[in-house]
């Protein structure tokens, strides 16, 4: 489904990726971890067109397009639940998840789909008049999900949707994206909570200092020692 | 066409005007900074493309007012795709650094531009500005206004200024959308600036320096950056305080300015901050209702 061949990426005159190639294939859930400024959100960032890859391709569903625009992407059907959350703080809830649904135009499926959305995070339809900016951290995540998932995305980037929440709402949103994915969405999950995601990936890469260390399913890297001990801690 | 005039007497009349002027102006630079958050300090300059356009067109070419008017919204709104087109990938500080450079740059092209009389300015435009047709571009720029805020185009904006990284995330394509937004917004400039030259009849550089811009800007801040009634009355506001304060003649700016001090002192989100129409509307109905309900209970006990 996404193809990432050798791309690099420089930010001036640092090295962010250097020939970073992946895969992601139909309806699994691929995780990619490693510490900070590995180059995990740029990766991210580089599929969803909010930076330039300087060389290198990126294939989504045989196009390329390691050249569109981000609103480009979000139209071929690639959403992203940014980094931080990013919610609309003075827009209500509702306005919120209507922005997710911008390239759309069919109201009565954004209207279904709206409700679908509220019948998985009750919360929202509680909050839903009420402006996005006072939530709390988990429910502007379960926002930003929403959001994200109102565009109809046949892939889902999500960048740290762990970050900052209590150890309970932690798995509270990993067993949401085990969710999302069993009802068809293919998920590519950047994290720094390596143990949480490789808990709920099929396959996972892990990224050190803008290149491609290992990679391989979930359970093997689970079990490398060298994984134990650089990520997960034992 | 004629029977507004000499229905008031025309010190008021030219202060309705003035105040009319503004709210165009003011709603245009609502647009840019208030609603999409790029914050310009360059709007007088497009009040200026307009105002000297319509001098040209109506005097040079003596062609109809509405023709004037049409062509100095045209031009602005060109010369802000123009300056838009590089100046809207910067954000913030920069932004405003840019369109400031804008306006002064303009003035001094006007200085030493003979063909519209250099410092000298222009003199001798028509009269053709009256409290009728004011009115009238000034409502039909209001109900614009609120339209656009409703649309998708005017939430876009909204998305925009709220975070633009999001925004772009959601499949807003950012940087059009501005660079329309800012040709609407110098289009009303441009009109702005075509009565504003009518009414005057006289055009000099010097009037639409740094100050003129931030004299728009302050009315849009203190009605509430975003709002569209709170812009009309800060217009109405900041071109009427003035001449209330006429009688303590050179003190006026002094107190104007501690005016203003003490405003972003107590109301720092403006006198309307994040009211638009409807909110007005409902709370007016909800006070309509309560008042309505006081008498039904009244009515009851007696």
């Amino acid at each position: 489904m996404l193809n990432i061949e050798n791309i690099d990426v420089n930010y001036g005159a640092i090295r962010a990726l250097v020939q970073v190639s992946l895969e992601v294939n139909e309806g699994e859930i691929v995780a990619l971890i490693g510490a900070n400024g590995a180059g995990k959100s740029t990766t991210l960032r580089s599929i969803s067109g909010l930076v330039k890859p300087q060389s290198g391709k990126i294939i989504f569903e045989g196009k390329e397009i390691h050249n569109f625009p981000p609103h480009k992407v979000v139209e071929i059907g690639i959403s992203q639940v940014p980094e931080g959350r990013r919610v609309f703080p003075l827009m209500t809830v509702l306005e919120n998840l209507e922005l997710g649904a911008f390239s759309r135009k069919d109201r009565a499926g954004i209207k279904e789909d709206i409700n679908n959305i509220f019948l998985r995070f009750p919360r929202l339809e509680e909050r839903k008049q009420q402006p996005a900016g006072t939530l709390s951290g988990g429910e502007q995540q379960m926002l930003a999900i929403g959001r994200a998932l109102m565009s109809r995305p046949k892939l889902l980037l999500m960048d740290e949707p762990s970050m900052g929440l209590a150890p309970m709402l932690v798995q509270e949103i990993f067993n949401i994206v085990k969710e999302i994915n069993q009802t068809g969405t293919t998920i590519l999950l950047v994290e720094q909570n390596a143990r949480m995601a490789l808990s709920i990936a099929n396959r996972a890469y892990v990224l050190e200092t803008g290149s491609l260390a290992m990679s391989g399913s979930a359970k093997e890297l689970a079990e490398n020692e060298e994984v134990q001990k650089a990520y997960l801690g034992h | 066409m004629a029977f507004l005039d000499g229905l008031l007497p025309a010190y008021y009349e030219s202060i309705i005007i003035t105040v009319g002027i503004y709210i165009i102006l003011a709603l245009g630079l609502n647009l840019i900074t208030g609603v999409t958050g790029q914050l310009s300090l360059g709007h007088a300059a497009y009040m200026c493309i307009g105002a000297y356009t319509s001098a040209i067109v109506s005097m040079k070419l003596g062609l109809p007012f509405i023709v004037a008017l049409l062509c100095a919204g045209i031009v602005a709104a060109i010369f802000g795709i123009f300056i838009g087109f590089p100046v809207l990938r910067l954000t913030g500080d920069y932004l405003a650094i840019c369109t400031l450079g804008f306006g002064e740059i303009l003035k001094s092209i006007l200085f030493n531009m003979p063909y519209v009389g250099g410092a000298m300015g222009m003199a001798g435009i028509p009269p053709k500005t009256t409290l009728l047709n004011t009115i009238i571009i000034a409502l039909i720029v209001i109900i614009v206004m609120v339209r656009m805020e409703r649309s998708r185009f005017g939430r876009s904006l909204v998305a925009i200024r709220e975070d633009e990284i999001a925004a772009e995330c959601m499949g807003i394509n950012a940087f059009r959308y501005k660079l329309q937004m800012f040709a609407i917004g110098t289009f009303t400039a441009g009109l702005g600036g075509a009565l504003w030259a009518h009414k005057i009849m006289v055009l000099q550089p010097r009037d639409f320096g740094f100050m003129k811009s931030i004299e728009i800007l302050n009315m849009v801040v203190l009605g509430g950056l975003g709002s569209i009634p709170g812009t009309i009355l800060g217009a109405t506001l900041l071109t009427a305080i003035p001449e209330i304060l006429r009688f303590s003649s050179e003190y006026r700016m002094v107190i104007y300015g501690a005016l203003l001090v003490i405003m972003m002192i107590f109301r720092p989100h403006g006198l309307m901050g994040n009211t638009d129409f409807n909110k007005l509307a409902k709370r007016t109905f909800r006070v309509f209702n309560t008042n309505n309900n006081k008498d039904k209970k009244s009515g009851m006990e007696g």
